[in-house]
Formats: C-alpha cells, sequence, structure tokens
C-alpha cells in the first residue's frame, strides 16, 4: 500500500548551512505524527517543503502519489489550495477580512466551499457570535481557532501544523489541540504536526524526533 | 553619545540605498519645482522693477493730461515760465511686425538728476550726436539683441535700462513718434519754495511716485498663478518624503527602543533625528536647486512669451543666480523635511522602551481620523462655495481654489473607502472579496499618494480646460476677425495707390486698415479706421452694443473698444471716450480681442482720416471669392514683384497666431505635466514602501494556494481601480477648477470672461496616462513579488514571535 504523504532522501541547504540531510518519512491517511526537533533542527524546513511551499535540492516528495518536484508554480500552488490544510503558530489570517470570510476562504479558492461545514466548524470551535468580527479582535485561542477552521473547511487530505498552540498558554493550548485532533480523526486526514513540547507529541499517535537535518526515534533526542 | 546614536540611525540608509535614493529624489523634486518657479518670478519682477523705475517713475511725480492725452506744450512752457522744476517726456511705442520698442525722449537739459537718464559729457556720449539728427537711442544689450524696429537712429548699449526700452533726447523721439507735443512732465523733487504747489498751479493731474505699476500689477496674477503651482508641485513632492521618513521610522522603530533602553536620553534621540533630516534636506536641497535653476531656465523663454503675449510686459527671456534665491530655497526645503519628518520626530517622542514592535502601525489610520479628514473636507467645500459665490476678487478666488483642493485631498480616503465598500458587495468569489477588502485597508497606507495623484490630475483637469476653452474661443474669434481672404501691404504710398487701381476690378473689396498710436483712458493704445462694410458689419465678434451700433460708427457717432479697453477703463455704453484731441465719441460697442495686452478703439474710415490725415493706407484686407484667393495673391506678388510676405491668406495669420497662443500657454503645460509625473513617483514611492511591509499578509494568501504571479498581477489590478477611481473624484473636481479659473480668477486676472468647453477625449487620455503612472508605480514591487524566492515569503513564518 502507498501512504498518502511519501517524503523520500529529502535534503535542503540554506546557503552553506545543511538544514535537512536525507530524511524520508511516511504518513497514511487517517495518521497523526508528531515532529519534535530542537531549534534549528529543520522540523519547519520539512514542514514548508511536505506543503509545497519550498522546493528540496534533493530527493522526492509525493503527495497522494503525485511528486511535487513534476509539478510547477501553479501545479504547487493547486496542491496548497485543494489538498493541504495549513496552521501556523501566528495563525496568519487574512486582516482584512471578517471571520466568517477567513473560513471560507481557501475553501472557495479551491471550488469547494460547504456553507453547512462551514457553519459546522464555526458551531464546533466555538466561533459563534464572531463571525462577523475581525482577526484583530479575536484572542489568540480564538484566532487559532479559526486558522483550523479554514485549514478544515476544504476537506483537505493532508493537515500540516506547525507549533498550532504555541502561541497559546498551556490550557487554550490543550484545548485546542484536542479540538484538532477531534476534527481530523472525523475528516480521517493525514496530520503531520510540528512541536517543542514533547508532552504535546505525546498525544499523537507517532512520534519523530528530527535532530540537526536527520531523523531518528523521540527517546533518541 | 550623539555621534553613535546619529552613526547608529545613518547606518540604516547604508542597508536602505533605494529608500535613502527616494528621500532624496523626493525632496529634490519638491524643492526643484518650487525654487525654479520663484526663480521665474524674481526674474521677471525684476524686470518689472526696471521698468517700473525707468526714468525714475518710481521716485519722480509726473504732470499728466487729465484725458490721457499728450500734454500741451503751452502748459509745460507756462509752467517752466513761473519757475517750476518739470521736464518733458515724449513716450510711446515703436512696432513693426513681432519687433516693438518703447521710446522715452527726454530734454536732458532739464531733467531731474533722479530720472536715471543718461548723464551729460559721461558715458562716452557723443553730445553733438545725441541732440542732432539723426540722433542716438541708449539701450540695453538685452534689447539690442531683440528684434528692432526697422529705420532707427545709431544705437549705443548701456546696462541698467529696461528691457524693451530706448532712451534718446526728446527732439529724436518727436521725430520718430510724430508726436510735437510732451506725454508727461517729470516733477523734480525740489520744487522752488515760493511757487504755489503744483495741484493748484496748473490744470494737469499730478501722479505720485511709484503709481504706474500697471504692469506689475496685471502680471500678479500670472505670477501668483506660477507659485500656487510651484508649492502645489512642492506639496505633492512632500508627500513622497513623508512616505519615506515614515517607512524609516518604523523600520527603525526596535533600534531606537534599543537604543533607549541601552540608556539614550529621549532629548539626544531627537536631536540625532533631526540632524539627520536636517543634513538630508541640505544635501537634497543643494540638488534640488540646481534641478530649479535648470527647470527655470528651460521655461524662462515660455513665461517671457506669456508675460508679452498676454500682458504686454517686456522681461528678458535669460536667467541670472541670485544667492538669495537659493537661500531661501534651502529653507524652504528645510522647513518642508520638517514638515513631512514631524510625525515621525512625535512618533519618536512618544516611543515607549518596553511596546512591542509594531511595524504596521502606521499604516493603520483609524476610523476617527478619516472621519476628521472627511468632516474638515465637508468644511472646506462649503467655504470654498461660499467664497466662489460671493468672493468676487482674485485673492478670493485663489482662495476658492485651495479650498476647494484641499477639501477634495481630504476627502478621498473615506470616498475611496466608501467606493471599495460598495465594489465589495459586488463581488464575486473569494479572491475578488478579498482584493477589495485587502485595498480598503491598505488605503491609509496609501492615501497620501493618491492625495498628490488627485491634486495633480484635478490641477491638469482644471488648467487644461482652461486653456482648452481659451483656445477654442480664440479659435473662433480668430475666424470672425480675419474674416477677409487675403491681407496686403504696401512698401509706401504710392505702391498702395497703384495696388488699389489694380484690385479694384479683380477683388470683390478693398478694405483700408489704419492705424494710430493714441492714449486711451489713461492707457497706451491704438485707433483703428474702419470701412463700413458688410465684412465687419456680419463678423466682428461684438460682446456688448447698443442699437445700431454699425449705423452710429458709420455715421461717424460712435466708436467701438475692445474688452480690454472697456474693463479696465470702467467705460460704460455710451460713455464719451476721448481719442484725440478735438475727437471725443461715445461708445456704442464692445469686441473680444484676445492676446493683445494693449487698448484699441474702432472709428470709421472718413473719421479717422480726418483725425489722423499724416496716416495713409498701406495695409488693405482683400475680400475675394475664396477660389482665387490663391491665384491673386500669386498675381500680386509676380505684378508687383512684393516679397512673400507682403501678400498673406488667412490661414497664414490663423497659424502664427495659434503659434502666439500656444508659445503663452507652454509654461502651463510644462508644470502640468512635472506635477504630474511627481505625483506619479510620490505613488511609486508608497506602494514600494508597503510592499515591504505587506509580505505578512501576502504569504498567508500565497500558502493558502495562489502564485505568486497571480497575486503580482492582483497587485497590478489594485493599483489601477484605486488610480481609476482616484480619476474619477479627480474629474468633477478638475472641473470646478475649470470654472473657477474662468469665471473668477481669470476675469480679475486678464479682463475676459470665456465660456467655459468640456474636452472628454483630453479626460481620455489623461485616465489612460494616469493607468498607465499607476500600472508603472505597481510594476516594481508586483516584478519583485513575483519574482520573490519562497524562502522570502516563507521567512514571514519562520520570523514568527
Amino acid at each position: 500500500m502507498t501512504e498518502f504523504l511519501q517524503i523520500t532522501d529529502v535534503t535542503k541547504a540554506h546557503g552553506t548551512l545543511e538544514v535537512l540531510r536525507g530524511v524520508s518519512l511516511a504518513l497514511d491517511r487517517g495518521e497523526a505524527l508528531a515532529l519534535t526537533g530542537e531549534s534549528g533542527s529543520g522540523k519547519s524546513t520539512l514542514m514548508h517543503l511536505a506543503a509545497a511551499l519550498d522546493a528540496p535540492d534533493s530527493g522526492e516528495i509525493r503527495i497522494g502519489g503525485q511528486s511535487l518536484g513534476a509539478l510547477d508554480d501553479a501545479g504547487r500552488a493547486a496542491v496548497r489550495r485543494g489538498r493541504i490544510g495549513l496552521v501556523f503558530q501566528q495563525f496568519n489570517l487574512v486582516p482584512s477580512l471578517t471571520v466568517a470570510q477567513n473560513i471560507a476562504f481557501q475553501a472557495r479558492l479551491a471550488g469547494r466551499h460547504d456553507p453547512r461545514l462551514c457553519a459546522e466548524l464555526v458551531g464546533r470551535l466555538g466561533l459563534s457570535g464572531l463571525e462577523a468580527r475581525y482577526p484583530e479582535a479575536l484572542s489568540g485561542g480564538q484566532q487559532q481557532r479559526v486558522a483550523i477552521a479554514r485549514a478544515l473547511a476544504h476537506r483537505p487530505e493532508l493537515i500540516l501544523a506547525d507549533e498550532p498552540t504555541g502561541n497559546l498558554d498551556e490550557a487554550t493550548g490543550d484545548a485546542v489541540l484536542a479540538l484538532l485532533l477531534e476534527l481530523v480523526a472525523e475528516t480521517g486526514a493525514a496530520l503531520m504536526m510540528v512541536t517543542h513540547s514533547t508532552r504535546l507529541a505525546a498525544r499523537l499517535g507517532r512520534r519523530l524526533h528530527l535532530s540537526r537535518g536527520r531523523l531518528g526515534a523521540p527517546d533518541a533526542a | 553619545m550623539l555621534r553613535t546614536a546619529l552613526a547608529t540611525l545613518l547606518s540604516h540608509w547604508r542597508r536602505h540605498p533605494g529608500q535613502l535614493v527616494t528621500l532624496l529624489a523626493g525632496l529634490a523634486l519638491a524643492t526643484a519645482l518650487w525654487s525654479g518657479v520663484q526663480a521665474i518670478n524674481a526674474e521677471a519682477r525684476s524686470s518689472y522693477a526696471e521698468a517700473a523705475a525707468a526714468l525714475g517713475q518710481d521716485r519722480l511725480a509726473r504732470l499728466v493730461a487729465p484725458d490721457g492725452g499728450p500734454v500741451p506744450l503751452a502748459e509745460h512752457v507756462a509752467l517752466r515760465r513761473a519757475g517750476h522744476a518739470v521736464s518733458p517726456v515724449i513716450s510711446g511705442e515703436l512696432r513693426d511686425g513681432a519687433a516693438r520698442l518703447r521710446l522715452f525722449g527726454l530734454d536732458l537739459l532739464t531733467a531731474p538728476p533722479d530720472a536715471g537718464g543718461p548723464a551729460l559729457g559721461g558715458e562716452g556720449i557723443d553730445l553733438a550726436a545725441f541732440f542732432t539728427a539723426p540722433g542716438v537711442l541708449l539701450m540695453s544689450p538685452a534689447t539690442q539683441a531683440g528684434p528692432l524696429p526697422p529705420d532707427l537712429p545709431p544705437v549705443l548699449v548701456r546696462d541698467g535700462i529696461p528691457p524693451g526700452v530706448a532712451y534718446t533726447d526728446i527732439g529724436t523721439a518727436a521725430r520718430l513718434l510724430g508726436q510735437a507735443d510732451p506725454s508727461f512732465l517729470l516733477v523734480a523733487p525740489d520744487q522752488p519754495a515760493h511757487l504755489p504747489p503744483l495741484a493748484e498751479a496748473t490744470g494737469l493731474r499730478l501722479v505720485p511716485p511709484g503709481d504706474d505699476s500697471g504692469v506689475a500689477r496685471l502680471t500678479d496674477s500670472f505670477h501668483l498663478n506660477l507659485t500656487a503651482f510651484g508649492l502645489l508641485s512642492f506639496a505633492v513632492g512632500l508627500f513622497i518624503v513623508h512616505a519615506a521618513i515614515g517607512l524609516a521610522f518604523e523600520q527603525r522603530r526596535a533600534t531606537m527602543r534599543t537604543l533607549r533602553a541601552l540608556g539614550l536620553p529621549l532629548r539626544t534621540l531627537l536631536l540625532a533625528f533631526g540632524l539627520e533630516l536636517a543634513a538630508l534636506a541640505i544635501l537634497a536641497g543643494l540638488a534640488g536647486l540646481a534641478l530649479g535653476y535648470a527647470i527655470a531656465a528651460a521655461l524662462m523663454p515660455g513665461v517671457a512669451g506669456t508675460l508679452r503675449g498676454l500682458y504686454g510686459a517686456e522681461v528678458a527671456g535669460g536667467l541670472s543666480f541670485d544667492p538669495r534665491w537659493a537661500l531661501a530655497g534651502l529653507a524652504m526645503t528645510l522647513a518642508g523635511a520638517g514638515l513631512a519628518g514631524a510625525q515621525a520626530l512625535r512618533r519618536t517622542a512618544r516611543l515607549p522602551i518596553l511596546a512591542p514592535a509594531q511595524p504596521r502601525a502606521w499604516a493603520q489610520a483609524s476610523a476617527r481620523a478619516m472621519r476628521l479628514q472627511a468632516a474638515a473636507a465637508g468644511v472646506l467645500a462649503a467655504a470654498a462655495l461660499g467664497l466662489a459665490l460671493w468672493g468676487g476678487s482674485l485673492v478670493t478666488g485663489f482662495a476658492t481654489l485651495a479650498a476647494l483642493l484641499l477639501g477634495a485631498a481630504l476627502a478621498l480616503p473615506a470616498l475611496l473607502g466608501l467606493s471599495l465598500r460598495l465594489a465589495a458587495r459586488g463581488a464575486r468569489g473569494a479572491l475578488a472579496e478579498w482584493l477589495f477588502a485587502d485595498t480598503r485597508q491598505q488605503l491609509p497606507g496609501l492615501s497620501l499618494a493618491l492625495m498628490a495623484l488627485l491634486l495633480a490630475l484635478a490641477a491638469n483637469i482644471g488648467v487644461s480646460t482652461m486653456v482648452g476653452s481659451f483656445r477654442g474661443t480664440f479659435l473662433g474669434w480668430l475666424d470672425q476677425r480675419l474674416a477677409a481672404e487675403l491681407y496686403l501691404t504696401a512698401t509706401d504710398v504710392d505702391e498702395a495707390a497703384r495696388l488699389q487701381a489694380w484690385l479694384a476690378p479683380r477683388a470683390e473689396a478693398v478694405l483700408p486698415i489704419v492705424r494710430a498710436e493714441a492714449t486711451l483712458a489713461g492707457r497706451l493704445g491704438a485707433v483703428y479706421g474702419q470701412a463700413d462694410h458688410a465684412t465687419f458689419r456680419e463678423n466682428w465678434p461684438l460682446i456688448a452694443a447698443e442699437a445700431g451700433a454699425w449705423d452710429r460708427l458709420a455715421a461717424g457717432a460712435g466708436v467701438l473698444v475692445n474688452e480690454q479697453l472697456f474693463r479696465f477703463g470702467d467705460l460704460a455704453l455710451g460713455e464719451p471716450l476721448r481719442l484725440a484731441p478735438g475727437l471725443t465719441l461715445p461708445v456704442v460697442g464692445v469686441y473680444s480681442d484676445y492676446g493683445n495686452p494693449m487698448a484699441q478703439a474702432i472709428v470709421t474710415l472718413p473719421v479717422f482720416a480726418a483725425t489722423w490725415p499724416e496716416v495713409a493706407a498701406t495695409r488693405f484686407a482683400l475680400r475675394v471669392p475664396p477660389d482665387q484667393a490663391a491665384a491673386l495673391a500669386t498675381a500680386l506678388r509676380e505684378d508687383f514683384g512684393l516679397p512673400a510676405d507682403a501678400v498673406v491668406n488667412q490661414a497664414q495669420i490663423k497659424r502664427f497666431s495659434l503659434e502666439v497662443f500656444e508659445q503663452t500657454f507652454r509654461v502651463t503645460g510644462a508644470l502640468n505635466i512635472l506635477t504630474l509625473g511627481v505625483a506619479a513617483v510620490a505613488l511609486l514611492t508608497s506602494l514600494t514602501t508597503l510592499a515591504g511591509l505587506r509580505l505578512p499578509q501576502l504569504a498567508p494568501v500565497w500558502a493558502l494556494g495562489l502564485t505568486r504571479g497571480r497575486l503580482a498581477v492582483l497587485e497590478l489590478l489594485r493599483s489601477v481601480v484605486l488610480a481609476a477611481l482616484t480619476f474619477a473624484l479627480a474629474l468633477p473636481v478638475g472641473l470646478v477648477l475649470a470654472w473657477v479659473l474662468l469665471a473668477v480668477v481669470n476675469v480679475e486676472a486678464f479682463g475676459w470672461r470665456l465660456p467655459m468647453q468640456l474636452f472628454p477625449a483630453d479626460w481620455l487620455r489623461l485616465l489612460a496616462l494616469a493607468l498607465i503612472a499607476a500600472l508603472l508605480a505597481a510594476a516594481l514591487p508586483a516584478l519583485r513579488l513575483w519574482r520573490m524566492a519562497p524562502t522570502t515569503l516563507l521567512k514571514v513564518f519562520a520570523h514568527e514571535r
């Protein structure tokens, strides 16, 4: 059986600094993977490569059997738009759009807008009554919940979350993560989450540790 | 400590050379346009001052005839015999085509020393030659170099004589001008103590010194116009400087906070900031002065043409350097830089040491500020309306323009916000929705540049509508005035007689054109003799007339006057006008006479011949069937050996007149283009500034599945949409501006009221220009975005705090 996300022997350098050194991993639908590692270990770089935001220097990345290396800029944008849901540490909501518009934004870009699903996500994520507000009027926890709703509203097959609770206090972070895991489990999407926290990582089904650009088991840390 | 702080602040520019260039270029451009206009004004004013000082008119009183005509010689003799120190002057103008010379004939034996005439026995003047025929003319080198009327006496070049003026002996002037009586009497400041005051001793009118500033007064409006344009350009340039300083402040906010946290006193930080600003202003100011001088030198001939064409004011076409001008220009640059940097300085003063960095804070103008701006705009619009309706003077006319332009600029952000909100309601699709919402959010950051664009566009529409209306009216007027098919000039009276005899069987009508110089309502002017013919009755452009005006003119019972004489002489229909000694006729009609600075009157041919019997007709207007005009012109040239320019057709004269007209408004056109150029640079600066700050908003949209190319195209589209919306507001503002220029300013300045004409094709061209400028301004940031490496965009996510 072929896994949904396949990363094979990927390397990436920023100038003379080798960030990733022959990283390989695979992730199937319904799986939740926590990627841990110290600062500068290459976690975010690997996440960006998997999200088709950047291209590796060597190696191959496949999403749903499709090699990203074979795609041009527009092709990679189409993969991001249609197949991937992104959650950032800094939320990265569009400040000029309301909560409702932000949630629907990617789904509408992908041509897969489902108002019922959006409404359901608003309810499940506790955002009822906030739909007309702009991001600047929300708390950090609320903003991250909007980001999660946006990442799920177009029914992506792969969700990539980079330190999704890094900007939140512990209690809010725990609540947000619980919601994310619950929703991912329901949709059957694959989840890869980058985190510093071994405590949060322990809540995901699978864990990998990245150190100096190489993958290892979590206890290798 | 100050040195360290200054070095730290200055190090910013090493890393952002493009920003430094923008700041310097903005300041230099603003200085250049302002100081260029000031140089032109100063040069022109010094020419007027020289002209006003001619014969000490700024220091000496004069006696003139109450009716404005020459002073009877007997009056002069009587005053001299009584012991009064007065000196006769004969003045008048010699004209030949484009060549003109104002002649002042002096009696050097009696002229007061203050008159500034040539000193007897000095300056290498041959006294015998000066006092005896043919005489000697003294003029400045510039006057000697210019076109001069033919058959002048020998010329001696002297500095300090006004442009277009020659001094000579009174006898020579009397001969050249054909006038025996003095035009006026100069009054020496010290009169014998035992005599009664001059005002009681004579029936002549005593004109105090300096009361002949007609040219300066007339041209004041033109210079005010230029100054307004210069100030507008300066303001537009300051928008660029403000944007560049604002960006530099935001980018250095963290550095300044660090400096403060490390113990730098606020006062030292402010001082360092101020010194940096002053150094940059001086650097840019010097470059701007050089550029301004070059602009002024290039425009000066055009300005001289305008002043000569519209007001008959003589201004040297060259430009001299005045250190005071340079210092004033630099002071203006420093003041402008201070104004543009005031906000950044204020923010520095209020900068809390521990506040988190907010790189976009400056771009986020609060809704309250926008509401205040809109309210101020409303007040200014009401003020403009009130001033336009009830002002009625040149100053209130310009105040109307200022209130109108400032009000429109302040209203722009609110109106654009409203337009974008309405557009967003009709938008279909997530991208369109985002584009409108995001554009609305960018408005505070772009509003200054868009205001600059609005001002430039409105000024362009207003001034070009005014000039276009003027041009259209002028062309229509030319068609009326130049009704005859051919215009013929004979070399002398004998040839004129032969030509008339030859033409009698060949032309439908031969209409003599005769002219004599005269002082009309106190102004130098000319009286024309005109035959009673259908050509004039049917075509002459009368703008006001009494019933049966043409019949009364033909009967010798009335005079027609041009609009200039009518307005400036404060005449009324039916009012008697003195044309010459023994000839006073009532005004029966007024005709429009564009482009002529002189007072002019028309009487019928028999009246003219009786009054000026010495003036014989050597010029004629010929009526012939239009298809025979060319053949007749050829025949005239061949049979009489006439030079080509002795027989000219209607089209040639129209072309020449139009050339004079175009020359007249060349300066306005050049300033228009320059202001639009500066506005485009302001837009480019703002867009480049915002491009750097907008990455955090664009990167997520890119990450969510939009290509960089698409985002770049959307950036271009945004710029074009904003320029188009700005143009939509600039159009009505520009048209109101044109109305104020035509209905208020023009009437006060020129004495003519012109009908306003609309030129939609010009608007479309300007819209295209504005859109191209917006596209060009957005092209560089868009290209950068398109070519931006993904790693640069990813830094937005990597820089998460």
